[in-house]
């Protein structure tokens, strides 16, 4: 029973969805079904929410490694919540937006989680480079075949490129570094890219009809459930 | 007196006129949206300012019926203004007007210069509309010709997706003839796929070094289907894990992945016969924020040192900041995402990855299940037709261009009609 009622909901939706493609007065169906999903999950944030109060102050508790973060975790979670729901110095009435800007809300994720977020995503700049550096070392004819088109296209994207190669006649202006580069990235680059594509769309339409069909099932918790 | 009466009564005259006329400049200078607002296709316009009154409306509008819809739209379609120019143009954009049945004109929406098309998907069936539209200028608008009236129509069946339907139902077709043919008994060969063909390796290393294994279902939630393969990888992973009495502890962004998450390791610990080893601690949901989750599993990676990591599911921006600290910290790296642009940094930073389709054939595979192996068998249909579809349409536009065949052309053109589905 508590695997039935999921898939026959799995097979209901899935089956609708397909036909509301194909059938224009079912074509709200999937806006329909989205907004339930999204209702669902405003729920389970409860057990999210729950599950990381509980952790953390559970961490506190007993003083376990690195507890002083966890005084900043619930902190943050605090006050946002607070600022969130009692709307905390928000222009205007209740009735305004929770992130509307001048808002407590609003202040505290404009002002520390966005330049975090930031912070984060800088680390990236790092990262591709010692990344790079690895996959580009020349250990076999692949690797450095994959060496010899970045080397190309890195050069292509700058004026030393287009410097380099200015004398080689228009006739064979595909020669010219950033012809070449342009080449790479639309020719073998893309239909790579599209080959992967329509892999992944045959694997999207064959585990879809697994999940509908019922065939597959351990998402649910597999067949010990 | 006659005289001197008439004349004060002609600068009496005067002087009214010259108010009024003063009165008029000043309204006219301070209430400049009052003339601007017109709401009728009458041209109420600039007045005073002739340059202004010469700048040409919009031609040729038809409001028509949106094809396979509910009945809840209508395609405006026109030829701008011949004063609507990329250069000096006096044109700040359009503004569509409508009039429901025989109601006043109500303007709905406001366009940039050069639009020359716009769906209102604000209409009731059944209702009966008409449109203008006025090009507008900075201190003038200048409307066009009513449509005539129309009412929205509903369609029952999309024949533009005909093709569409045509192709689906073949390739579904072939998964539920193979997964039939399997069910029935038949060997399927499915090739060898490393990155799964690891997970036994990878997960015996970490009980080897007494580390803990952490998987990473990406950071959408379950309405995306990359999200739910992981979890089926995880199902094979957990149970692994249970009979090699290893650690596993998976960090999520989704409060529904960390419940579904919890249910996948509890049935693999019981299948396992170790239930009691099980912990909802397990699982934990870290944030909805992507940096922060991020922020959050390296801080885990490095302060834990997993000796087993997978990164599994739909991975952004986020994905060569967790596999390059994981990396750093010497872990066996499992990745695998449909996102083609998050694939490369996967390929460099982890040791084994599963490209697109394969994390969609991950369960199958790891479960060896006929009915599952015969889903890849179906899957396989399509791409025979998709190869088929591109040799064919190769050879066409190569003799098409170069001999220009229009028999070839012909096939192009239909190829593209079949796969240039809405």
């Amino acid at each position: 029973m508590r695997q039935l009622v999921p898939l026959t909901i799995t097979f209901c939706v899935g089956t609708l969805l397909i036909v509301s493609v194909f059938i224009p007065p079912l074509g709200d169906l999937e806006r329909t079904f989205t907004l339930w999903f999204d209702i669902i999950a405003v729920f389970a944030f409860f057990l999210g929410g729950g599950n990381l109060l509980r952790v953390h102050i559970n961490k506190l508790r007993r003083r376990k490694t690195d507890w002083g973060f966890s005084i900043v975790t619930l902190a943050g979670f605090s006050t946002m919540l607070a600022a969130g729901l009692f709307k905390i110095g928000n222009p205007g009435d209740i009735a305004t937006a929770v992130d509307a800007p001048g808002s407590m809300f609003y202040t505290i994720f404009d002002s520390v989680v966005v330049p975090l977020g930031s912070t984060m995503y800088s680390l990236l700049a790092f990262f591709v480079a010692s990344a790079s550096y690895r996959a580009f070392r020349a250990k076999n004819r692949e690797a450095t075949l994959l060496l010899v088109a970045a080397f190309i296209i890195l050069l292509g994207r700058t004026p030393f490129g287009l410097m380099l190669t200015e004398w080689v006649p228009d006739s064979f202006s595909l020669l010219q570094i950033p012809n070449l580069a342009i080449w790479i990235m639309n020719s073998p680059n893309l239909a790579g890219q599209r080959a992967i594509m329509i892999g992944i769309g045959l694997g999207v339409i064959s585990m879809s009809l697994r999940l509908i069909l019922g065939i597959e099932r351990s998402y649910l918790g597999g067949d010990n459930a | 007196m006659s005289f001197h009466r008439g004349r004060t009564s002609s600068l009496a005259s005067g002087l009214t006129a010259r108010l009024a006329i003063f009165i008029i400049v000043i309204a006219f200078l301070v209430t400049p949206t009052s003339w601007s607002q017109a709401d009728g296709p009458d041209p109420v316009l600039a007045g005073s300012d002739s340059a202004l009154a010469s700048l040409a409306p919009i031609t040729s509008l038809v409001a028509e019926d949106n094809t396979y819809d509910n009945g809840n739209a209508l395609r405006l379609i026109w030829v701008p203004s011949i004063d609507d120019r990329l250069i000096d143009s006096k044109i700040i954009g359009y503004r569509v007007y409508r009039l429901a049945g025989a109601g006043e004109p109500r303007a709905i929406a406001e366009l940039p210069p050069g639009s020359n098309q716009y769906l209102d998907e604000t209409v009731l069936r059944d209702s009966v509309y008409s449109y203008y539209i006025s090009t507008l200028s900075e201190r003038a608008e200048f409307p066009s010709n009513r449509t005539a009236a129309i009412s929205p129509q509903r369609e029952w069946i999309n024949l533009d997706r005909g093709y569409l339907f045509l192709i689906a139902l073949a390739i579904a077709g072939a998964v539920i003839y193979y997964v039939t043919v399997a069910k029935r008994g038949k060997k399927l060969f499915v090739r060898k796929i490393a990155g799964l063909e690891a997970i036994d390796d990878a997960v015996g290393r970490a009980t080897e070094m007494g580390r803990p294994v952490l998987f990473i279902p990406g950071i959408h939630d379950m309405d995306d289907v990359q999200t739910l393969a992981a979890l089926t990888i995880l199902g094979r992973v957990s149970r692994t894990i249970a009979d090699y009495e290893s650690k596993i502890f998976m960090p999520v962004a989704r409060s529904l992945v960390m419940t579904a998450g919890r249910e996948v390791i509890k049935s693999s610990y019981q299948a396992a016969g170790r239930p009691d080893a099980y912990s909802d601690d397990m699982v934990n949901y870290i944030t909805d924020e992507q940096f922060g989750y991020v922020a959050a599993v390296d801080g885990i990676m490095v302060r834990e040192k997993p000796a087993t990591v997978f990164l599994l599911g739909a991975f952004f921006a986020e994905s060569l900041i967790l596999a390059e600290t994981g990396n750093s910290v010497g872990a066996i790296q499992i990745a695998g995402t449909a996102r083609p642009a998050q694939l490369p940094f996967f390929i460099a930073a982890c040791d084994f990855t599963l490209i697109g389709e394969e994390l969609f054939a991950a369960s199958a595979y790891l479960s060896g299940e006929p009915r599952q192996l015969g889903s890849l068998k179906g899957q396989d249909v399509g791409k025979v037709i998709a190869m088929v579809v591109m040799t064919v349409g190769v050879i066409a536009l190569t003799f098409a261009e170069a001999w220009k065949i229009e028999f070839m052309q012909d096939i192009l053109d239909r190829l593209s009609i079949i796969f240039s589905t809405n």
